[in-house]
């Protein structure tokens, strides 16, 4: 399907250029104008030119060292969730039933944890993982685990990392799920005809078909991974001591508990630059599949 | 579809997984306090509401939900009407910038809040839009508008062109032709995109939070604040935990049937 060249087509868009420019671009330039200033309170800027940058990236200054080391602490976090997320997703999506009520049932508990307030989510399981009230905590510390995510480091990283799969695995399963469902029936046939195995099945028929899918969700997760706050602000505080600080939290803490603008400001500036060369990356490849198996689709 | 050996036990015990911390949420909002703090039971023994009613009772609670629910709707309108014909241009159209443009508005859904978080209090003071629900419903635009637009233009381009030509040789103009035609046809892609803005809006609490202070309270805070200030209230916590479960789960019953292909965005 050609398109065809029409710059009357930009009325059409301007709706939303406007509307995300005005909650995109202006305060940007906020950040920006912070990023270069240094305040006193009341006020009061000072010119600082790139000097926050500069403690940013040195690790030996108070700043850096935090920034880089929640940076080091938030890509660790996106890299396991994602090797734990994908993998069980395709399964859940591979063991969902074929036909009949049950095929509902499964979609809406699935999407449940999706919709419950990211806070709520944390409190789900700050609750759940007590030892003295929770379940899981409760039972872990009864058949002799010390389990107690409020004092042990790696306690706490555990439950994030469980909280993170509880939350988000659905949305790789779904996103599978749908791509799984795009394969016609004769594809199957096919390969029952040529005496095809099962892993041989998924290899070169399911697999392929959710190349697409699949892009799309460890876009999401590891983007929304990337930028997470809530949760474990809300089951760990961050804690214990900076176990669990990652970037936004670190942001947030600069910029709404010291109220330091120039650092927050910098440090927003160079956060949102890496995420969006990581965008960047996954939308190259993602146009790029696209356009491999439907030509001139474009943009999408 | 082909499944995997064994799909039964994994489902059922990945729904188990799902479900248990769900459950012991909704078991402690039917227990007194006294319960939960001393005995570990699987079910509430002395089933009570007093934390529901108290929540249905006192304003400074339920006017939380009521809050929330308003820059949930203003902002589902606001990104579904900006983003339909947005969508329909990035699908049937060139124009000049228009990848540029269609990356611009990915980024921006995958900006950090807590990046927003400061700026948006200062420019929401500014116009004096700050602690209305028209603040946290524009705040959240900015990744609900990118979302939308993206999960539309999927839908549209699902129509097949031939449909517009035959509308405009038929003497349709482009208005009567958009609101007559191509919405009905991609109504469920509507219906969808709908889900999403609600649903991430109603999740986000960073900046609702930050941009609220009274009036326009949503029920997250107003969750972690109560909490904080009268010691730990599990019981109450827990109820209000599963009052705003429900909205989201009433909404995933109406769009059960696409969700599949909502999630994948519209483009399997």
């Amino acid at each position: 399907m050609d398109k065809t060249i029409n710059q009357k087509a930009w009325f059409l868009v301007l709706p939303v250029f406007l509307v995300v420019a005005f909650s995109a671009v202006l305060p940007l330039m906020t950040v920006v104008n912070y990023s270069m200033q240094d305040t006193f309170g009341n006020n009061q800027f000072f010119w600082n030119g790139v000097g926050w940058f500069k403690e940013l990236l040195d690790p030996s200054t108070d700043l850096g060292g935090r920034f880089l080391a929640s940076l080091g602490r938030n890509l660790f976090f996106s890299l396991v969730i994602l090797a734990i997320e994908v993998p069980l997703g395709i399964v859940v999506a591979l063991s969902m039933p074929r036909q009949g009520w049950t095929v509902a049932a499964c979609l809406v508990t699935l999407a449940l944890p999706l919709l419950i307030p990211w806070n709520v989510v944390g409190t789900i399981w700050q609750i759940f993982g007590r030892p003295d009230i929770g379940l899981l905590g409760y039972v872990l510390n009864h058949i002799g685990l010390d389990y107690n995510y409020v004092s042990n480091d790696i306690d706490a990283w555990v439950t994030v990392i469980v909280m993170d799969v509880w939350h988000w695995t659905s949305l790789v399963a779904l996103l599978c799920y749908a791509g799984l469902k795009s394969i016609p029936e004769a594809y199957y046939q096919a390969a029952q005809i040529d005496g095809a195995s099962r892993w041989a099945v998924f290899k070169a028929i399911q697999l392929p078909k959710m190349n697409r899918v699949l892009l799309i969700a460890v876009l999401l997760r590891f983007m929304d991974s990337f930028m997470i706050y809530t949760e474990p602000f809300v089951v760990t505080g961050g804690g214990p001591g900076n176990s669990t600080t990652f970037v936004s939290i670190e942001l947030v803490k600069i910029a709404l508990g010291q109220f330091d603008l120039g650092k927050a400001a910098a440090l927003s500036l160079v956060y949102n630059l890496i995420i969006l060369i990581v965008c960047w990356i996954f939308y190259t490849a993602m146009t790029n599949a696209g356009s491999e198996r439907k030509p001139q689709k474009g943009a999408a | 579809m082909h499944s995997i050996p064994g799909r039964r036990l994994i489902m059922g015990l990945f729904l188990i997984f799902l479900l248990l911390p769900i459950y012991w949420l909704v078991n402690m909002s039917f227990k007194t306090n006294g319960e939960i703090i001393s005995t570990m039971t699987l079910w509430p023994h002395a089933p009570t509401l007093q934390h529901y009613r108290r929540i249905f009772t006192d304003e400074s609670w339920y006017s939380g939900y009521i809050n929330s629910l308003e820059y949930v709707v203003i902002n589902t309108i606001i990104s579904i009407s900006v983003a339909l014909p947005a969508a329909y241009a990035f699908s049937r159209y060139r124009f000049l910038g228009d990848k540029h443009l269609f990356f611009w508005l990915l980024s921006n859904r995958m900006a950090p809040a807590a990046v927003y978080a400061l700026p948006f209090f200062n420019l929401y003071s500014a116009i004096g839009l700050f602690d209305t629900p028209w603040a946290v419903a524009l705040a959240h635009c900015i990744f609900n508008v990118p979302l939308a637009v993206w999960i539309l233009e999927g839908f549209v381009s699902g129509v097949p062109r031939e449909i517009d030509e035959t509308a405009f040789l038929d003497g349709y103009s482009f208005p009567r032709f958009f609101v007559r035609i191509l919405v009905p046809l991609i109504a469920s892609g509507i219906g969808v995109a709908a889900f999403f803005c609600f649903m991430f809006s109603w999740v986000e609490l960073l900046l609702a939070r930050t941009l609220t202070s009274v009036n326009a309270k949503p029920i997250a805070a107003v969750m972690t604040r109560t909490v904080s200030a009268a010691g730990m209230d599990w019981g109450l916590l827990a109820a209000a935990g599963v009052l705003t479960i429900i909205p989201g789960a009433l909404v995933i019953w109406f769009v059960r049937n696409y969700i599949a292909r909502g999630f994948a965005l519209g483009r399997v």
